[in-house]
């Protein structure tokens, strides 16, 4: 018998109902975002003993932190006693956590440290027994990411055809490791998976980005020219993950012919960098091409996307609500002036006043307000079918305006959706 | 000079007629934005103005670090014609703004500048939808010799941390 939910999406469209649906969502936070692997944060953010961050695993708060052995540890925010939550401090670095009802505290790895007045719990509890909910973490390249599930298979494996894309990201660090050097948020009025296709969608860059495009120097603006450029590609890399390559010459950034000439908007960087001796042409050249971060956007499945110099991550708040995070990202131990020209670039495009994400909002609201106006019309994903091939990889591979990501994203949405029961 | 909100009582000098000037050029430039009428706020800035919405409330040192606005001439200007140039959807489509500015203390007096602490309540409507907005803003305005002009804005978002409502329009 076919499974209820395998008609809501085929190959080439979905049900609107996918935005609006209350009861779907509920599946989702059961089946996809508390079974899979979710990112929870970049190494860099909890790089010393101690330090925490608090994230998101659907819609459950979890903390982040370092232990004193240098392990990472994700735990669910609540206090096993009254579940009060036992961290309210976005970052920082401590010795673990309090309640603040009954002080109950926990260790950096959420073992139960300590019981005020233990009297009444004498035969009662156990401290070992009561550790906060750990979650099963998993990193790569940096990245952290979290399961509720302990039987998943290995991160690795669920990253899979990405992996050689994250690592090809990181190469935006020049030698250097990639840091975290701040965060914008910002919520829109629809449904988490109107962002999920967004990163690779490419089609609505020069329209919805007319204004940004206005706004840059003719030499960013034609690096990407993605409509008319058949290198800019998409490939669908299995598990939901997919990348879409806009300046191909950026795709590796390892890889240099020589015959790119460096922005002149950049030249000022150049300039400072040459007075230090120790700074030959050539690491400056490769600091100045990474500039504006890897030459693609990589979609992984369900909640980040790395997109040119910034993690951008999503968190599912409600099914007509998503709060969006915009990662800006710089070099570990890097020059001042690079990671300072990196923020700029950061703010001009990104967050609630840039001259990007506003308008990317906007859209996204009117998907979620047109689609509750028609809710019985399905959604198109089909751009680009007549023309997708597998690559040397076999990966389906299309033009990056092209919708092979989104097609990707869902195949897998209705894999974890339709799985068993 | 301070550039920090307040920690001490400051009255308004009202014995300066700088004080009452600085006030007055303030609460003009409420009433362009919230008409946004942003050719004529461009006017209001000295040249060289900074113009700031730190993530940080605490920040004083902008150019380290993520910023929601962190513009100079050029960029204030870009913005301008971004919100003004009708290519941008979210400017089209941005929500009405009524703001008032009030609580205002002076927390510095040089011979040709003088610097505003104040209070800014920014109430917006677009789609069925009402918002609000608040923020400590500190103005350091300049007086040279076309009268007074804003050498310096800082707007202190109270949930600056925390997920910003923002839609098409500027604070």
């Amino acid at each position: 018998m076919t499974h209820p939910y395998s008609s809501l999406v085929e190959s080439d469209r979905v049900a609107g109902t996918l935005y609006t649906d209350p009861a779907l969502f509920e599946r989702e936070m059961d089946r996809i975002f508390h079974r899979t692997w979710v990112w929870v944060a970049h190494e860099s953010e909890i790089a010393k003993a101690g330090d925490f961050k608090m994230a998101w695993v659907g819609r459950r708060p979890v903390i982040v932190s370092r232990d004193r052995r240098g392990g990472i540890n994700v735990l669910l925010n609540r206090c096993r006693h009254r579940g009060a939550s036992v961290c309210e401090t976005p970052k920082g670095n401590g010795n673990g956590f309090t309640c603040p009802y009954h002080a109950w505290s926990y260790a950096l790895d959420g073992t139960l440290r300590g019981i005020p007045y233990p009297e009444g719990y004498e035969d009662v509890v156990e401290k070992k027994d009561l550790p906060l909910q750990r979650l099963k973490v998993g990193s790569y390249a940096g990245m952290v990411f979290a399961s509720f599930s302990e039987d998943i298979e290995p991160l690795e494996d669920f990253l899979g055809g990405a992996r050689l894309w994250i690592d090809r990201f990181m190469k935006q660090g020049a030698g250097y490791p990639i840091k975290v050097q701040g965060e914008h948020r910002f919520r829109f009025n629809g449904n988490w998976k109107i962002q999920l296709e967004n990163t690779t969608d490419w089609y609505h860059f020069p329209i919805v980005h007319r204004s940004w495009m206005a706004s840059v120097d003719a030499e960013t603006a034609s690096m990407l020219s993605i409509m008319t450029d058949e290198s800019a590609v998409t490939h669908a890399l299995g598990n939901g993950h997919s990348v879409s390559i806009s300046v191909q010459e950026h795709a590796d950034l390892d890889v240099d012919d020589g015959t790119e000439k460096l922005q002149d908007r950049f030249s000022h960087i150049v300039e400072e960098l040459s007075k230090d001796k120790d700074m030959p042409p050539e690491k400056i050249r490769r600091i100045v091409r990474s500039l504006h971060g890897a030459g693609f956007n990589l979609n992984l499945f369900p909640n980040v996307a790395m997109s040119m110099s910034f993690f951008r991550v999503l968190r599912p708040v409600s099914v007509t609500e998503t709060e969006i995070r915009h990662v800006a990202l710089g070099l570990d131990g890097g020059p001042e002036i690079v990671n300072r020209e990196r923020l700029r670039i950061h703010e001009h495009f990104q967050g609630p006043f840039g001259f990007g994400s506003p308008d990317d909002a906007e859209a996204w609201n009117r998907v979620q307000r047109g689609v509750a106006g028609g809710i019985d019309m399905p959604i198109l994903v089909n751009r680009g079918l007549g023309r997708e091939k597998p690559n040397d990889l076999g990966q389906p591979t299309s033009h990056a305006t092209d919708e092979t990501g989104m097609r990707e994203a869902y195949d897998m949405w209705k894999r974890m959706m339709t799985d068993g029961n | 000079m301070a550039t920090e909100a307040p920690r001490t009582e400051v009255e308004l000098p009202l014995d300066d007629p700088r004080a009452l000037s600085a006030v007055s050029l303030i609460w003009r430039e409420a009433h362009l934005l919230d008409a946004r009428r942003y050719d004529d706020w461009d006017g209001l800035w000295a040249e060289g103005g900074e113009y700031v919405v730190p993530i940080d409330r605490e920040a004083t040192d902008f150019a380290s670090r993520l910023n929601l606005v962190y513009d100079d001439d050029r960029m204030r200007r870009m913005r301008v014609e971004r919100l003004t140039g009708g290519f941008s959807i979210s400017a089209a489509a941005a929500a009405r703004t009524v703001r008032s500015v009030s609580r205002f203390v002076v927390t510095g007096r040089e011979e040709d500048t003088i610097e505003v602490c104040s209070a800014q309540i920014l109430v917006g409507y677009k789609r069925e939808e009402t918002f609000v907005l608040a923020a400590d803003v500190t103005h350091r305005i300049l007086f040279g010799t076309d009268g007074p002009r804003i050498a310096r804005k800082i707007v202190r978002l109270v949930n600056s941390e925390d997920a910003v409502t923002a839609s098409g329009f500027l604070l």
